[in-house]
């Protein structure tokens, strides 16, 4: 096959070769994450230690591929890092692999919380891969005091106001005024949603920008003082000054989790689950939470840690029971729409 | 037997924009009459309600704020353009080359990096913070940054080059005589600016005003970057549905009405060109 396919290339010239990796896609495993969200090495990695040909492609958020992965009802793909929403719906539209875990014997070293997981108990279609929390990240010599509250960043200080950032994804962005209202992070309630709407409206007002992506560097140069983050990429922000603080306000935090989905569709599922499992090994699993500083929820990974990492990033020990104290962001249907004018609402409003 | 040539020339160039353009367009069209599933994707039921809901009071007041804020940004490039574009028409003929060459300059490095420049110059923490702290001012700065103001700001920055371009034309082809011919007659300076060269160049205008217009409403890096996300345009509204709300059917609702809009303005504003060009055709 191959052969046929270097021979057509040959003859195609430039044209076949511009299709030759849709072709190679066919053959290969073919794995999806963020970038820089594993070990540069890892599907090297794999591929020599199980004598696989896997390809790493990238996408930068999980609507890009989820669009991908519903336009082509999962084929193309075999294994998927999305969030745990998302890997709900891929549950919920029938395209994602329901596991066998005689395949995955890694699973074991998951602490039990993670294998509870509320949207998918008993790990039955997707396995975690990293979870953590959404707080304030702060420069402590800079801002007085603890913020405790959600508030704090809401309805800041004369002192803070125009100096904080929130995160402009729609479930985040959202979950900040349902926490700060007492509300669940999956609220649909109408009523209850027009008071989070109301209140987002008021701090948007004192707000500097929106911001998902470079929120850290905004703390770094002192241009933000607070901003609404997700713990791992505070600690970017805390490798690069040691004044920058994580704090959970006392409302609560959403617990996020991203996790890897094998597809229902895939050409190569023997090779996914020796993927997944790879993943799940102390050492490939422990690389992520050591080099991106986002917890994982393995629990020998974890134990693994270097005891300075963990004292400067404070937010590293948070334990799996901490973080079960969390409502996890479940998808919410029919609501999203409702959501997605809410934000519409918000970012429209003066 | 007619001359055959000129439909040959064109078949690529046609079949290009048929297969790439037109084609992907017609399905985007079709998408607009569809719903978005529960789960995002596509409901193969034919509705009017997606397209009905691009009217909706929210989303026709973003339009309507696209609209300002894209009319802000062209009128403020059409006055300065046409200075820049009669400065350098009244130059020496043999200077006027490198000027318009400056003035397409920034286009040879990428539009994320131009916006970006501007986040480095307006940030609080930014050079002209930097130089106003030089110069020994230590008060309260207002925010420059991620306001409205610095939205058009890059917006004008951005396209200015083509207002200078659409008025360079018309202004250096202006025959001098007549200019000369009203100031004989007694018309002072302002009235022969007035009264010839801004009618007789007012083409130009109309045309770099529409591009400037036409490419900032549908403009979303700008909003996003010296907006800080805070205002949202058309174009971010419309990125939004595809992007991350999942709602593809929405989009392209939105992207139609956008392209209508488009269409219209540059029908008009050829049109208006047309009418013009007719007008001095006569007169000569």
């Amino acid at each position: 096959m191959l052969k046929q396919t270097v021979a057509a290339c040959a003859l195609l010239g430039a044209a076949g070769a511009a299709l030759m990796p849709s072709t190679a896609q066919a053959e290969a495993l073919v794995i999806s994450n963020w970038d820089g969200y594993m070990a540069p090495d890892a599907v090297d990695s794999f591929n020599s230690a199980t004598d696989n040909e896997a390809e790493l492609v990238l996408h930068a958020t999980n609507e890009e591929i989820m669009g991908k992965l519903i336009a082509s009802k999962g084929k193309g793909y075999d294994v998927v890092f999305v969030s745990s929403p998302f890997a709900e719906v891929l549950h919920n539209l029938g395209l994602a692999e329901e596991l066998d875990h005689d395949k995955l014997p890694n699973l074991a070293n998951l602490y039990p919380e993670a294998q509870e997981l509320k949207h998918d108990p008993g790990n039955a279609f997707s396995v975690p891969y990293a979870w953590g929390t959404t707080g304030l990240c702060y420069r402590s010599d800079l801002v007085e005091g603890e913020p405790d509250s959600w508030m704090v960043l809401l309805d800041p200080s004369d002192d803070l106001s125009g100096k904080t950032t929130m995160l402009a994804t729609d479930r985040w962005l959202l979950a900040a005024g349902q926490l700060a209202k007492g509300y669940s992070v999956n609220e649909t309630d109408p009523a209850k949603m027009e008071e989070v709407r109301d209140l987002l409206i008021d701090a948007k007002k004192t707000l500097l920008a929106y911001d998902d992506t470079t929120f850290y560097a905004k703390l770094v140069s002192g241009e933000a003082e607070l901003v609404q983050a997700w713990d791992g990429w505070c600690n970017y922000g805390i490798a690069e000054n040691g004044d920058i603080k994580y704090v959970v306000p006392e409302e609560g935090s959403d617990l996020w989790v991203d996790t890897m989905v094998i597809l229902k569709n895939a050409e190569n599922k023997e090779a996914a689950y020796e993927f997944v499992n790879f993943m799940l090994d102390p050492k490939n699993h422990g690389w992520a939470a050591e080099n991106i500083l986002y917890k994982v929820p393995n629990k020998p990974a974890m134990e693994g840690l270097p005891d300075d990492l963990l004292a400067t990033y404070p937010n590293m020990t948070m334990s799996p029971e901490e973080l079960l104290e969390f409502e996890q962001l479940r998808d919410v249907g029919e609501s999203q729409r409702a959501y997605s004018r809410i934000v519409s609402e918000i970012k429209a409003a003066n | 037997m007619a001359d055959r040539k000129p439909l040959y020339l064109m078949s690529p160039a046609l079949a290009w924009l048929t297969a790439f353009m037109v084609v992907p367009c017609l399905l985007v069209l079709a998408l607009a009459f569809f719903r978005r599933g529960i789960y995002g994707g596509i409901e193969y039921t034919f509705t009017f309600e997606t397209i009905a809901l691009v009217f909706d009071p929210l989303y026709a007041s973003i339009f309507l704020k696209s609209a300002v804020i894209a009319g802000l940004a062209g009128l403020i490039a059409s006055v300065i353009g046409y200075a820049a574009a009669y400065a350098i028409a009244s130059m020496p003929a043999r200077h006027q080359p490198m000027l318009l060459f400056f003035a397409v300059l920034p286009f040879w490095s990428n539009y994320l990096v131009r916006t970006y420049a501007w986040i480095v110059l307006l940030n609080r923490e930014g050079l002209i913070t930097a130089i106003a702290r030089g110069l020994g001012y230590d008060g309260e700065l207002p925010r420059l940054l991620y306001t409205e103001s610095a939205v058009v700001v890059g917006l004008v920055y951005n396209y200015l080059p083509f207002v200078i371009l659409a008025c360079y034309a018309p202004l250096s082809r202006l025959n001098p005589e007549i200019a000369e011919a009203s100031r004989d007659l007694g018309g002072s300076a302002w009235t022969t600016f007035r009264r010839i060269t801004l009618p007789m160049t007012a083409p130009g205008i109309a045309t770099g005003f529409v591009f400037v217009f036409v490419l900032s409403i549908g403009n979303f890096v700008t909003p996003a970057l010296l907006g800080g996300g805070q205002f949202q345009m058309i174009g971010n509204l419309v990125y939004a549905q595809f992007l991350t709300a999942n709602d593809w059917p929405f989009g392209a609702a939105l992207s139609m009405v956008l392209i209508a809009i488009m269409m219209g303005l540059l029908t008009l504003q050829t049109f208006v060109t047309e009418r013009a060009s007719g007008a001095r055709a006569r007169e000569t």
